[in-house]
């Protein structure tokens, strides 16, 4: 018998359709891999099941039974527990509070018992093999830790199902074996697990069943063994396997380099990266690669003026220049794309027109307007040039999946002209079929003759699209890689060290 | 291997501590009496019905929110008291009436608030207008409370004598009883931990499974509660009711919150900490009438600057925080 069950759950977004009705079961002791792009509605469906929203047609069944859900308590209580997609926590409080918060153990008379919340959160932590003081706040560990107390606080509670909405996008490799670990140990104990990712492998490791969404529709359902790796990319982005290979197959490497675009000797800043040597030339495309903390996104942020070096030089096109400003780097003609685009990338409440204007405004001063006509035209040669998915330009972006948002951005810089272009982990959180789009345009752009700095924390792609690669390890440049030299393997060695 | 870390989240309150200890030493070597238990215990009595309203007021910050209305709640109450004290009212029914009357317009503007999703400023904005008309209607001008009964019994008989002249009267009693319970509602029960959880991520306390919208009506309320019992304890200490009175109060009680060491942002700071920012604002004020040269309005100009130094100390311990969780 199913666990979970919903039947034709549809949603719908001012207007916007998000669910067309889904029909996806969960069985106990098992788990269940929910897969799709982004837009695809995993979030929705699980935020529909967990009450976060009222679905709009539709019900869902817990146990045999119809539950309308009206808060994710609510859900909890019928022993569904959630770890929400990005780490939703509460920063300034304690790791126990975090773990304990509106379930505190209490004493006789009411009131929190601190003593037994500390334990009662090390015992939760302790499921994971974490071991940490739960008296600091949670804002002072590193995102992989906040992460595992997420699911610590998830689990800490008696339920039946436990849904994990990418929970392992900020672990790392030895974190993501330890909580499959636990994730196979709660399935033998008969709970079901609802688990979505980004990353094919992890499926693969640990899932039964999976099932898959393309927007919001659902395409079916399939035992993980039954079902090859490519098709069910293919299912996921409704392309056929052998066009899959084609897309992969077409990134082509520019090998005509021009002049130096940009060169830095030796910048580098106390206590966030040592200094390093930095050079790219016309149609090159440069790759930074480390693991996460090893100075990567710091070097992108010198360059651009975001945060000022202490020590080195550089030059632009021949000339010297000192960037302490983002301005001065715009105008030179720098375009950064930075890592989180939520925070520092897209305004959510404006129109993918006035998105794409932002930069270009602003380089060009709030004097200098363009009419609504030559607006429009920009908008419309961008979401035409970057297959941005859009009814029209006039669309709110916070509407959009996080693939076009993404491309947006890439559209409000290209829209500056600039000559050195740098991607801050640009395909993080995207899906497959926006992730070799990307890539396929950054190729596209060096063939035009544009300086390329490619940051990721996939290897597989900085490896797959660079013709250089610098190498970081703890904040220092560790090594250098070019042309035939650069491999997975090469690269990985360089990480480990 | 344990090292000792003084946590960051308590540099705001330390900091606060140490600067009324400061103000305070400045005024023992400046004057005479300053150091006198009196002028101690009058610190308290001069600013109960303000340390009450704060205490509302830091509540409402630590969710996030705010709560404009205090000063014109006060005025209300103390006129309302007044008045049914003068056309014959037992002063009990009127001062449970006042109280009343503050929780459910509490009520009103966190239900408001909740429900139809309104900014608490501007909510609050229009429930400091409409309460202070409120008053007016009452009546125009001042009335003062004469030999009530009830009045001279809480005067009299209920201030402790502490021998040497010195009193404790009953609505500082009042003040430090309602702050410990406040104190211990917010650290100890799970509502008081909801507003923290409010005012830290919303989003995330909703997702948590907090019952974001009870606690917030529940916090308006308090809060409604608090500047009403701060307007009977006003209306005890002047023996008198006006409608003019404490205007702009609220911005004195959201100052004595910043300068307690509550982040203005929610979810950070302590209710404990409000009773330094109210001492403190007390102290200056009792230093410049000790001088006796300056001008009282000088008050106004050290609060504005100490406002200033708090909250570019809360920057720093913010940004110096999260460089701290980004560099592990």
């Amino acid at each position: 018998m199913d666990l979970l069950q919903t039947k034709g759950i549809e949603k719908q977004f001012l207007g916007v359709k998000a669910l067309k009705g889904v029909d996806f079961a969960v069985k106990a002791g098992e788990i269940h891999a929910l897969m799709g792009e982004n837009g695809a509605g995993k979030s929705t469906l699980i935020k529909i099941i967990t009450g976060v929203y009222p679905a709009s047609a539709g019900s869902v069944y817990f146990n045999g039974k119809e539950c309308k859900f009206r808060s994710p308590l609510d859900a909890e209580h019928a022993g569904i527990s959630t770890v929400y997609q990005e780490v939703n926590l509460l920063p300034d409080l304690s790791v126990a509070e975090n773990i304990c918060i509106g379930r505190e153990p209490r004493t006789k008379l009411g009131f929190i018992d601190k003593k037994e919340r500390k334990v009662q959160a090390r015992k939760a932590l302790a499921r994971l093999d974490i071991d940490i003081n739960v008296g600091e706040n949670l804002s002072s560990y590193s995102i992989a830790i906040q992460q595992l107390v997420a699911i610590a606080r998830a689990l800490d509670v008696d339920c039946k199902l436990l849904i994990l909405d990418e929970p392992t996008s900020s672990l790392d490799e030895n974190e993501v074996k330890e909580l499959f670990k636990v994730m196979k140990k709660l399935r033998e104990e008969g709970m079901a697990i609802i688990f979505i990712t980004h990353f094919l492998d992890q499926v693969y490791e640990v899932s039964d069943r999976i099932t898959i969404l393309r927007d919001g529709q659902l395409v079916g359902s399939y035992e993980a063994k039954d079902l090859p790796r490519i098709e069910m990319v293919a299912k996921m982005i409704g392309k056929t396997p052998d066009e899959i290979n084609q897309m992969q197959a077409g990134i082509v490497k520019n090998t005509k380099f021009g002049d130096t675009v940009y060169e830095a000797k030796g910048i580098g800043r106390v206590g966030t990266i040592s200094p390093v040597d930095v050079s790219i030339r016309e149609g090159e495309q440069l790759g930074l690669a480390g693991l996460l903390g090893s100075g990567r996104s710091e070097i992108a942020q010198i360059i651009f003026g975001v945060d000022p070096h202490d020590s080195g030089t550089m030059t632009m096109c021949g000339k010297s220049v000192n960037f302490n400003s983002p301005q001065k780097a715009v105008k030179a003609k720098i375009a950064l794309i930075a890592e989180d685009r939520k925070v520092t990338g897209i305004i959510p409440d404006l129109t993918i027109r006035e998105n794409i204007m932002l930069a270009l405004q602003a380089s060009k001063g709030i004097w200098k307007t363009m009419t609504l006509k030559q607006q429009e035209e920009m908008a419309e040669k961008y979401i035409k040039l970057l297959r941005i998915k859009t009814p029209s330009g006039e669309q709110l972006i916070k509407h959009l999946s996080g693939g076009n948002q993404q491309k947006v951005l890439i559209a409000r810089w290209l829209a500056t002209n600039p000559k050195l272009l740098i991607l801050d982990e640009p395909t993080r959180g995207i899906d497959v079929g926006a992730k070799a789009e990307i890539e396929a345009l950054t190729q596209q752009l060096c063939g035009e003759g544009m300086a390329v700095i490619f940051i990721s924390s996939e290897l597989e792609e900085v490896v797959r699209d660079c013709d250089r690669v610098i190498v970081l390890r703890d904040r220092k440049k560790v090594g250098e890689v070019a042309g035939s030299d650069i491999s997975l393997k090469n690269v990985m060695k360089l990480i480990a060290g | 291997m344990k090292k000792f870390k003084f946590p960051m989240r308590y540099v705001p309150i330390s900091a606060t501590i140490l600067v009324f200890f400061i103000v305070y030493l400045i005024g023992i070597i400046s004057f005479d009496n300053f150091g006198s238990p009196k002028v101690f215990l009058d610190l308290f009595v001069d600013n109960a019905y303000l340390g009450i309203a704060v205490i509302g007021t830091a509540l409402v910050i630590l969710t996030g929110g705010i709560d404009l209305s205090v000063g014109s709640i006060i005025a209300f109450t103390s006129i309302l008291i007044a008045k049914m004290i003068a056309t014959g009212s037992n002063a009990l029914v009127a001062i449970a009436l006042a109280l009343a009357i503050g929780i459910a317009f509490g009520m009103l503007q966190g239900w408001l608030i909740h429900c139809f999703s309104l900014p608490p400023f501007l909510v609050t904005l229009a429930g400091m207008f409409f309460i202070r008309g409120c008053g007016f209607i009452v009546s125009e001008e001042s009335i003062g409370i004469k030999n009530d009964p009830v009045f001279n019994f809480i005067q009299n008989d209920l201030t402790i004598k502490l021998g040497k002249g010195m009193n404790l009267r009953f609505i500082v009693i009042v003040y430090i009883v309602v702050l410990l319970a406040a104190i211990f509602f917010s650290q100890r029960t799970r509502s008081g931990r909801s507003i923290y959880a409010i005012g830290d991520n919303e989003l995330a306390a909703t997702l948590m499974g907090i019952p974001v919208g009870r606690t917030k009506i529940m916090t308006y309320t308090i809060a409604g509660f608090c500047s009403a019992l701060a307007g009977v304890v006003y209306a005890v200490y002047l023996k008198a009711g006006n409608p003019l009175n404490c205007v702009g109060l609220e911005m004195d009680a959201i100052a004595a919150v910043v300068i307690g060491g509550t982040l203005l942002t929610g979810g950070v700071g302590y209710v404990f900490g409000s009773l330094f920012g109210v001492l403190v604002l007390g102290l200056i004020q009792t230093l410049i009438v000790f001088d006796g040269r300056i001008n009282s309005w000088w008050t106004r100009i050290i609060v504005g600057l100490l406002v200033l130094a708090f909250i570019f100390m809360q920057n720093l311990i913010t940004k110096i925080s999260k460089s701290k969780s980004k560099s592990q």
